[in-house]
């Protein structure tokens, strides 16, 4: 650790609280899986949670069976709910991103006991938005004509659209993802396969851990792989959401028809992403008592990574709106005013609070040292987050360039349905990690105490 | 314990210190044919053991190229060669829509090729290997740290290796069978 870095942390909060040693980090973040028994407040949640994913299936059977009917999307409001999901989801995952990859290449080692969960999160964010697209095409069962390959029909994708390019963006930021995390993992595996006592769990883990033993040379190659990953995925997230943005800019709708799209929703989705890593990280380090290892400085940074990317989604909205006005473009002019006076103003302006003068309370270090305020904070920010999506999405396309065209958007319990039912399965897919995987990285956490630092 | 040749000569220590400097004495000893375990990446350790031939940063350099070249062509042809469709009047080879794909391409290769070839080079997976064998070697994914001198060591004598180790001062030595 550089020596500068160790100063500025001694005078706030550490990164992990004094006293542990290899072994008892190992024990401490081991024993959650292997010996703590699930208590009925788990079950209870998980419960709840996978109630919640088979009403997510319900409605996605009845759609299969209706069509895109029963939804609340009619033209000229095309994309509803299932983009505004997508999209929301999509952003949530970028913040896993951002903590295991750009922090490790900024050698910010507070990031060692959020990363493995966060990661978890992008993967189970990124598997929630992968359900909308897919279920929005309209014949659901043909989505793999997204994918170029060799048909009976002789055609290609149309490599000139946005909505290609998605698809390679996001199953590549998927497949990165799960990677990144599995690797991260490896070394956990082995831990957990030599401290396992059930026979079926020392089996698995040690398959999962592939034969690790720690050998010097194994990891030489493993941290050269895992810090070129990393280099790899710091241009891969910031690209996704860039990309995602494209999907509506490269379009010429008013209000979609900007430059700002993609450095504005790069930041919204990282700004969304944290208020979700700290809705995780203040309920798991009450209820596993892990407050010695996400402490009060993982809070405070994470409340100032929002409150910094905050002021940069602040920024992209004040941009919208000069440009509105700037462009002289009538259509875009009006784009503004229906925003703030039109029939969707009460989300416009819920958006501005929820986004732009709640979380200004962040300026406040009581607030940022406060596990109850930031948990409500961050659920503020992520309504906020989800309303800027429908505001993007709906509000736009719902009064274009023809006034005969307009239309008004109502979503239909099984949009509602379909989206708290991810919520669901997120949740669910987070309850069983926690229980079955090292919810922190075991092995990065042995390498903050003092004693991992050797002399030459 | 199990009967056969010997795979080698293991000793453990109390910390990552400890085995650093043990490795550098045995290494410098001229035991080439040695390894370390430690249950984290320890900075220096695999120069101390005579390991310098990382080839991970290249089989993602090639992977990167590849995933490109194959990202990019395949637009191409797809676009301009086998199956040429106007959209909008843009030309069939318009590069400046493929860059995305490019670079996502170039991506999702190099980061396949980084884990499965640091894997690959690691022999992994690779579920039996005759250090499990040491009951105390499970403590290698958890606090301690250990040195082998391998039996195929063109300077390996049961009981000089033996004793060597046995002047690194360490807290265990056991004999790993194959």
């Amino acid at each position: 650790m550089d020596e500068q870095y160790k100063a500025t942390v001694d005078t706030q909060a550490p990164v992990m609280e004094p006293g542990y040693t290899f072994g008892t980090v190992t024990e401490k973040i081991s024993a959650i899986v292997l010996t703590r028994p699930a208590s009925n407040g788990w079950f209870v949640g998980f419960g709840i949670a996978f109630l919640l994913m088979m009403m997510m299936l319900y409605a996605i059977g009845y759609l299969f069976l209706k069509g895109v009917g029963i939804w609340g999307v009619t033209i000229p409001i095309g994309w509803g709910f299932a983009i505004v999901n997508f999209v929301w989801w999509i952003g949530i995952g970028h913040a896993g991103t951002l903590i295991s990859a750009i922090l490790l290449l900024l050698r910010q080692s507070w990031r060692n006991s959020i990363n493995r969960f966060a990661e978890a999160m992008t993967l189970f964010a990124v598997a929630c938005a992968g359900i909308f697209p897919g279920i929005h095409v309209g014949r659901p069962w043909l989505a793999y004509w997204l994918f170029p390959y060799p048909s009976t029909m002789g055609v290609w994708p149309q490599f000139r659209s946005p909505l290609i390019w998605d698809v390679f963006a996001v199953s590549t930021y998927a497949t990165i993802s799960a990677l990144f995390w599995f690797i991260g993992l490896i070394p956990d595996m082995a831990t957990l396969r030599d401290r396992a006592t059930n026979p079926v769990a020392r089996i698995v883990y040690g398959m999962l851990s592939m034969g690790w033993r720690g050998s010097a040379r194994h990891w030489h190659r493993y941290e050269t792989a895992y810090l070129l990953l990393a280099g790899l995925a710091t241009p891969l997230v910031l690209s996704v959401h860039t990309v995602v943005s494209f999907d509506f800019a490269v379009g010429i709708v008013p209000g979609w028809h900007t430059t700002i799209f993609p450095p504005y929703f790069v930041a919204g989705a990282i700004y969304s992403g944290f208020a979700m890593v700290l809705m995780l990280a203040i309920p798991i380090r009450k209820i596993y008592n892990l407050e010695d290892f996400i402490t009060e400085l993982h809070l405070q940074n994470a409340a100032k990574v929002m409150l910094a990317t905050g002021l940069i989604v602040a920024y992209g909205y004040g941009i919208e709106a000069f440009m509105g006005w700037y462009s002289g473009d009538r259509y875009d002019a009006f784009t503004i005013w229906n925003r703030l006076h039109g029939p969707y103003a009460v989300p416009y302006w819920s958006l501005l609070i929820c986004n732009i003068f709640i979380p200004q309370l962040l300026w406040i270090k009581k607030m940022r040292t406060s596990p109850v305020a930031l948990f409500l904070l961050s659920g503020v920010i992520l309504v906020g987050m989800w309303l800027e999506r429908f505001i993007i999405v709906v509000v736009s396309l719902h009064r274009d360039f023809l006034t005969s065209s307009w239309g008004m958007y109502y979503p239909t319990r099984w949009d509602w349905m379909t989206y708290i039912g991810t919520i669901g399965m997120f949740l669910a897919a987070m309850f069983l990690f926690l229980r079955l995987l090292p919810a922190i990285s075991i092995f990065e956490m042995r390498t903050l105490l003092p004693e991992a630092e050797v002399k030459e | 314990m199990k009967r056969g040749p010997v795979y080698g000569i293991m000793a453990e220590f109390d910390s990552a210190q400890a085995l650093v400097d043990a490795a550098k004495r045995t290494h410098q000893a001229g035991y080439q044919k040695i390894d370390a375990y430690s249950p984290f990446p320890i900075e220096g350790l695999a120069e101390e053991i005579g390991f310098y031939r990382d080839e991970v940063p290249l089989v993602v350099l090639i992977g990167g190229i590849v995933g490109g070249l194959t990202g990019y062509l395949m637009q191409y042809w797809m676009s301009a060669v086998d199956y040429p469709l106007n959209i909008g009047g843009k030309p069939y080879h318009s590069w400046p829509s493929f860059i995305v794909i490019t670079f996502e391409m170039t991506i999702l290769f190099a980061g396949i090729s980084a884990v499965f070839g640091m894997l690959a080079l690691n022999g992994l997976p690779m579920p039996y290997h005759p250090v499990f064998n040491v009951p105390r070697f499970s403590s290698a994914s958890k606090d301690r740290f250990f040195l082998i001198v391998f039996s195929s060591d063109p300077k390996y004598d049961p009981a000089a290796t033996r004793g060597f180790l046995q002047d690194l001062k360490p807290r265990s030595i056991s004999e790993v069978p194959s």
